[in-house]
């Protein structure tokens, strides 16, 4: 038997046709990837195309419905990321897995302290101190994390990774949170650690950290790899045309082409610290979208707009400034605001139906005792209107499927009857039928003269339901489009930053 | 939004079993529920079995007239509770506010003289006193976001150190006189019920309802469920939050009326541990530590289980009375750890 001659670029990790499914849906689609030592390896593709889900198996937090995954041709020895940090491969998530009270040298060598019966704490504080060394970084090793700017945060994360001596690090938008300065001292490490023959798995919306930084990309759409491409093959818009590329599904109801009167103006809106010097126009009958990368200041506008966060600017409702101090005066002026958080923002999970239905329009329900029929009344009218499946009136809101969580929250916000309605990612985990559903209802609601904002990670969800679009990055507005100009391409361009048409799409309506 | 609608049985379904039965199996309380009232039945029963006296009118006055000071400040508890807060200052708010009444009607009796204002004007007097209290708290922690075990533990101390001091380590008693005017406020009643018995059940009624039928109520449990989800629902959550402590604080101070009477006096020891005794009647009657779910009724048979197996230790002369913390410490673990298998299964 002759040795075969060993491949320089055997992978260390790779993943070989493996799929995932949840319940009956699968949602990766045969996935081959494989990470190499010394090599940076960017993993690109919208919210919700598996990127995470990916990293999650790779990490062992995850196990594949089918396929392999290998660690130096081998099948992977770990079923858990404790283990998988054990040989190696070390994760660094998006939310960080810091303890908020300890220091960062407690954080650093938790699990693993140094010394006997005692403990050693100069070691441990010398070998953290090292470690920021390296990283450049003035973060202090006695320093509680819950004293550290999120940017900091994720320097120690990078420590931590480093002190666990990965073979394989993945990265999971770690320059999310980072300023450009500390973005550059990240790079550094990562070029140090790839010539150290780590193998590095890197994700970024910021396409133009993926041109400088990955020796490999791989580009991910609904569940499947649809193009891989080494260093130089593919320039940025060649990134972006390939994450998108895919035609909108059929569940959307077809386009208004009538607005009314001006609903709604902002003016020189700011919500501190993020959101600044937003203005915008909202007419009777329209849907407007707002688009951006979580983090742009999407939610902080919305709850600003409503009186759910201190703000300053202008609000102009039929022409007349308007106050809006808290949700109560937003309501009096006819304007709603739905969570994008439905679990902690909008229903009381250990409550029944009608408790939830008619909690923020109380007051409508009997002066000075709540007239329980009329309640159960809404409930009967908001069920057959929202189409909302509950096996019994008085159960717990917790217990129903998030479809119909989000379907109940619709009729609790519609109940009390707004002129202008914000919704915060109408869809975000319900299945598809219920998403169609829902865009019928903001629809109706539009056709209604009612004024519809949607606020949407969900790009095709974005396109097939707004008239207009505005696109925030960074806390500003990057550029709004409407009617021809309103694509696919040219959302994403905004909404990453690649420049060349934000220019030309910024025209005032 | 009619045109979005279409046939669906299962919402049909849903529809008519709403027309037909208005849910009357939700309103009725479920086995669980029932707990606490099976335990008053049985302590009952044990009662009468152990002691003849036990049913006799003399001593179910007693009992209820004994309950009723603990009764009202439970009562006012189970909002503050419901709504996700705790005061632990009430036991020694009492103590204060008796202080002060006492002090301020032997003040104003030179120039009032022994007669019913002198009694109205103490009373105003103790209610006023009361609601300063709870204003306090609930402004600690609503407007300076300070936690509520935090705020009532320190005001505790102040009120109870207060009292002391205005007593100079002694008592303060009230003017012999006016304790003789004042007296059947606590010893006489109407129709053969005595007094603080009828103001404890005005309460109790009064706080189901409120607690039952009202948006205070409703606005108290959506707080203490999640205060997040019910600031996002334009609810005025630190002003609900701030008119369960000034309530408590008004029925502390009610309570006071009612118990200054029996005594005539107050000291340092006044009210000593009448908070834990309140939070204790809470939670045996099945409202959420954690708040987000409140039983003004449970409380009340809360409080009832507590004076009831005091009497029946005392009058029984099986166990030593001096075991009686024992005894109440052991229902209220069980109380919670019956509930708590509850909620899982």
């Amino acid at each position: 038997m002759s040795a075969a001659p060993e491949r320089v670029d055997a992978p260390v990790l790779e993943l070989v046709d493996v799929r995932k499914s949840f319940g009956p849906i699968e949602i990766l689609h045969g996935i081959d990837f494989a990470l190499h030592a010394g090599e940076v390896h960017a993993l690109i593709g919208e919210n919700g195309a598996g990127k995470s889900t990916i990293m999650k198996i790779l990490g062992g937090f995850l196990a594949p419905t089918s396929g392999a995954v290998r660690l130096d041709g081998k099948p992977a020895p770990y079923a858990s990321g404790a283990q998988a940090e054990a040989v190696g491969v070390v994760v660094i998530h998006q939310e960080f897995n810091l303890a908020p009270d300890l220091t960062v040298t407690e954080n650093i060598f938790l699990g693993r302290e140094l010394g006997g019966l005692f403990l050693d704490h100069r070691a441990m504080r010398a070998g953290t101190q090292a470690l920021l060394d390296e990283l450049d970084s003035p973060i202090r090793p006695d320093s509680r994390i819950r004293d550290l700017p999120v940017s900091d945060r994720q320097m120690v994360e990078i420590a931590k990774a480093l002190a666990r001596k990965a073979r394989v690090l993945i990265m999971d938008e770690p320059s999310a949170v980072l300023t450009h300065k500390e973005v550059e001292v990240l790079f550094r490490q990562i070029e140090r650690l790839r010539a150290q023959g780590v193998a590095l798995l890197y994700t970024s919306h910021r396409l133009e950290e993926i041109t400088r930084l990955a020796d490999r990309v791989t580009v991910l759409r609904d569940g499947a790899v649809v193009r891989q491409a080494g260093r130089g093959e593919l320039t940025e818009d060649g990134m972006a045309t390939a994450m998108v590329g895919r035609k909108l599904e059929d569940i959307y109801p077809p386009k208004r082409h009538h607005a009314g009167a001006v609903a709604l103006e902002v003016r020189g809106f700011s919500v501190p610290p993020l959101v600044r010097d937003i203005s915008f126009t909202l007419r009777r009958g329209e849907v407007l979208g707002i688009s951006g990368l979580v983090g742009s200041g999407r939610t902080e506008l919305a709850e600003g707009l409503v009186g759910l966060r201190a703000a300053t600017g202008e609000i102009l409702r039929h022409g007349v400034p308007v106050h809006v101090g808290s949700v109560r005066e937003a309501a009096a002026r006819g304007m709603a605001y739905l969570t994008e958080d439905r679990k902690e923002h909008g229903l009381l999970l250990d409550k029944n139906l009608t408790d939830n239905l008619t909690l923020s329009t109380l007051a409508r329900f009997g002066t000075v005792f709540i007239d329980s029929g009329r309640e159960e009344a809404a409930l009967t009218r908001a069920i057959g209107e929202f189409d909302i499946r509950a096996p019994r009136r008085d159960m717990k809101v917790g217990n129903l499927s998030g479809g119909n969580q989000q379907k109940l929250l619709l009729a609790k916000t519609m109940l009390g009857d707004p002129e202008v309605v914000i919704i915060d990612e109408p869809t975000r985990g319900i299945d598809v039928g219920t998403k169609s559903q829902i865009y019928a209802f903001i629809d109706a609601l539009a056709a209604e003269g009612r004024s519809v904002i949607v606020i949407s990670s969900d790009m095709p969800e974005i396109l097939g339901l707004s008239d207009r679009v505005l696109v925030m990055r960074h806390g500003r507005i990057a550029g709004e489009l409407y009617g021809e100009r309103l694509t696919e391409n040219a959302v994403v361009r905004l909404v990453m930053g690649t420049n060349e048409q934000t220019s030309g799409s910024a025209a005032h309506v | 939004m009619s045109d979005t609608t279409r046939p669906d049985t299962a919402r049909a379904d849903l529809a008519k079993q709403a027309a037909a039965a208005p849910s009357l199996t939700a309103r009725l309380p479920g086995l669980s529920a029932l707990g606490p009232l099976l335990a008053l039945i049985l302590l009952v029963a044990l009662g009468a079995y152990l002691n003849e006296n036990f049913l006799s009118a003399g001593n179910v006055t007693n009992v209820l007239a004994r309950s009723a000071f603990i009764g009202m400040i439970a009562v006012g508890m189970t909002f503050v509770i419901t709504s996700g807060g705790l005061d632990l200052s009430v036991g020694s708010m009492a103590a204060f506010i008796a202080g002060v009444m006492i002090l301020a009607m032997n003040a104003l009796l030179p120039t009032m003289g022994v007669g019913v204002p002198l009694i109205l004007a103490g009373m105003a007097i103790a209610l006023g006193a009361g609601l300063l209290a709870g204003l306090g708290n609930g402004l600690l922690v609503t407007k300076a976001r300070i936690e509520p075990f935090i705020v009532t533990l320190g005001t505790m101390g102040i009120f109870r150190s207060l009292v002391t001091w205005l007593a100079d380590g002694g008592t303060i008693s009230l003017d012999f006189a006016v304790r003789q005017l004042y007296r059947p406020v606590y010893y006489s009643g109407l129709f053969g019920i005595a007094w603080p018995i009828i103001v404890f059940a005005l309460v109790a009624i009064a706080g189901q309802i409120a607690m039952r039928h009202t948006r205070f109520g409703r606005y108290c449990e959506a707080i203490g469920s999640n205060d997040k989800v019910a600031l996002y629902s334009a609810v005025n959550v630190e002003r609900i939050r701030l008119m369960t402590y000034v309530l408590l604080g008004l029925l502390v101070g009610l309570a006071t009326v009612m118990y200054v009477p029996r005594l005539g006096s107050a000291s340092g020891t006044t009210g000593m541990l009448w908070e834990l005794e309140a939070i204790a009647a809470v939670i045996i009657g099945g409202t959420a530590l954690k708040g987000g779910y409140g039983r003004v009724w449970g409380t009340v048979i809360g409080v009832l289980i507590l004076s009831l197996i005091d009497n029946i230790l005392i009058l029984a002369d099986l166990v030593s009375p001096y075991l009686n913390g024992t005894i109440q410490g052991v229902i209220i673990v069980l109380a919670v750890v019956l509930q708590r298998s509850k909620s899982s299964a």
